[in-house]
């Protein structure tokens, strides 16, 4: 199963849904993401089995600790995409289209670690005739997308509140299911229209999860959970301490996790 | 007033941005991101700096746009853009890598990923800043290339800062081109050429710290000081704690 998750780095990020998955046997997972902690623990769980990005970070702290021992110990394939490659492979997804061209990509590693991978010509040539060769960004189709956002109405309207969108709406379109969380479920949406960013079409399910996406970033609501973002990378790199903080706090539901991080 | 070596780095990353206008400046890392605010702030006024996350700012950190990254990349894919990163590896022909070390399968050391270095380097101008100029990161091949340099298609590579010097690609590899064809324009021979030395620096050094032959040229310049009004602004407005002096390696 692929699924995609919306935010970026550790900001925004469903982090509810992805505990819940934890909890869940799924298993053999594609994860497209603008990666951070939600890669990383999909990773450490050993349920994400490949893993679809241009980065995987904390943002304050560079590299996702799980994400890289992981990779250097050839735990999980991964499938590196160049951060402009991934927003064209959810927009053709979105618009059902099989690929959208782009420049980026081209002469770099990651046409080579990716041979799957194919360029076009364009068939606009020039005075010699010859079209610009371009890389063909297959479409991301995802079979989920998770997202979160700070407000959404019980149908499926979700507004973001902060400073950025992600790419939240195109994941959204680019899944044959998309659900989304949000620190308040509202009768009505209120505020900037702009900030409005999905409608019900696009949306198949709706939860409730206050303070959802901690330990990242859900400004203005919240903002991330330095200290624990801290604590969280520390354990990480040391299996043992791995197994006293899952224990900690991710051995029970989402209330207890939420009581635990009190 | 003498300048320290990180403040000559703050200036010379500065003069990266020089006549760039209205485009989107996106440093990485602390020097050249007071870099590109003494550029707006003195010689460069019209350049677009954000706030690391959504937002476009002045100099003073005061919000006159928005910038969200769907944003960044129209403006990246505009070529209105001019990028300073980082690196872990750089080449002679400015392939860079700051995605990982080692075999690509299973790294040695897994780093950042390629993030946006593909594109940038395929759309827009960009320059690079080394904190610690030495023959690690200036290899003779990259293990994974995530910025393409010269010979695979860069748009502009601008400038390479280091602690040590500054370099750019004006150097010309006539081992491969032939005299009847030589184009200062053309993309696969220009290679990596010391510009300046900073104060007290040899060119010994560099040539040390480097790991493939650099293009020299008979003289080779100092990288200039920061003016009085500079260092007045680096010291006293846009870093007033020091903080640049613990980037350099």
């Amino acid at each position: 199963m692929t699924i995609g998750i919306g935010g970026w780095g550790s900001r925004r990020k469903p982090m509810a849904l992805v505990r819940a998955i934890l909890r869940s046997p799924l298993k053999n997972l594609t994860v497209v993401s603008y990666a951070g902690p939600d890669v990383g623990l999909l990773v450490a769980s050993g349920q994400a089995k490949r893993v679809v990005t241009g980065f995987a970070s904390l943002d304050s702290i560079a590299l996702e600790p799980h994400f890289r021992r992981a990779r250097q110990s050839g735990t999980v394939e991964l499938t590196e995409l160049d951060e402009g490659m991934l927003h064209w492979g959810l927009l053709a997804a979105a618009h059902r289209l099989p690929f959208l061209p782009i420049r980026a990509g081209l002469g770099s590693g990651v046409l080579e670690v990716n041979p799957e991978l194919r360029t076009v010509r364009s068939p606009y040539g020039d005075p010699f005739g010859l079209g610009e060769e371009l890389v063909a960004v297959p479409a991301l189709k995802l079979d989920v997308a998770l997202v979160h956002m700070n407000r959404a109405d019980a149908a499926g309207n979700a507004q973001y509140l902060g400073p950025d969108p992600y790419f939240d709406d195109l994941f959204c379109l680019a899944a044959g299911r998309a659900y989304v969380s949000a620190e308040q479920i509202v009768p009505r949406l209120e505020g900037p229209p702009q900030s409005m960013l999905l409608n019900r079409a696009m949306v198949h399910g709706v939860a409730h999860t206050p303070n959802g996406a901690h330990f990242t970033s859900c400004v203005p609501d919240y903002p991330r959970d330095e200290a624990f973002q801290a604590r969280y990378a520390k354990a990480a790199a040391d299996a043992g301490e791995w197994e006293t903080f899952r224990d900690t706090y991710l051995s029970g539901d989402e209330a207890a996790y939420q009581e635990a991080i009190r | 007033m003498n300048a320290t070596r990180a403040e000559v780095c703050v200036v010379a990353c500065a003069e990266a941005w020089r006549g760039d206008g209205a485009i989107l400046a996106s440093p990485m890392g602390l020097i050249p991101s007071l870099g590109a605010r003494l550029a707006r702030l003195t010689f460069e006024p019209d350049l677009l700096l954000t706030d690391g996350e959504a937002y476009l700012v002045d100099a003073s950190g005061e919000i006159e746009g928005w910038m969200p990254y769907r944003e960044v990349f129209t403006m990246l894919a505009a070529g209105r853009r001019h990028v300073m990163m980082g690196g872990a590896q750089i080449d002679r022909h400015g392939n860079q890598n700051i995605s990982a070390i080692g075999d690509w399968k299973r790294p040695k050391a897994q780093l950042l990923g390629v993030r946006g270095a593909p594109g940038n380097t395929v759309n827009h101008p960009v320059s690079y800043w080394i904190p610690k100029h030495s023959p690690r990161v200036f290899t003779p091949r990259v293990d994974m290339v995530s910025g393409v340099g010269y010979d695979r298609g860069a748009r502009e590579l601008r400038v390479v800062v280091t602690n040590l010097a500054v370099l750019d690609f004006g150097g010309l590899d006539f081992g491969v081109l032939d005299f009847g064809g030589l184009d200062f324009q053309g993309t696969a021979e220009r290679v990596m050429r010391l510009r300046s030395v900073h104060p007290g620096v040899e060119v010994s050094e560099v040539v040390a710290a480097t790991g493939f032959p650099l293009v020299i040229p008979d003289e080779v310049p100092v990288t200039r000081t920061p003016t009085a009004e500079e260092l007045g602004l680096i010291r006293n407005r846009l870093d007033p704690t020091g903080a640049r002096e613990r980037e350099l390696g």
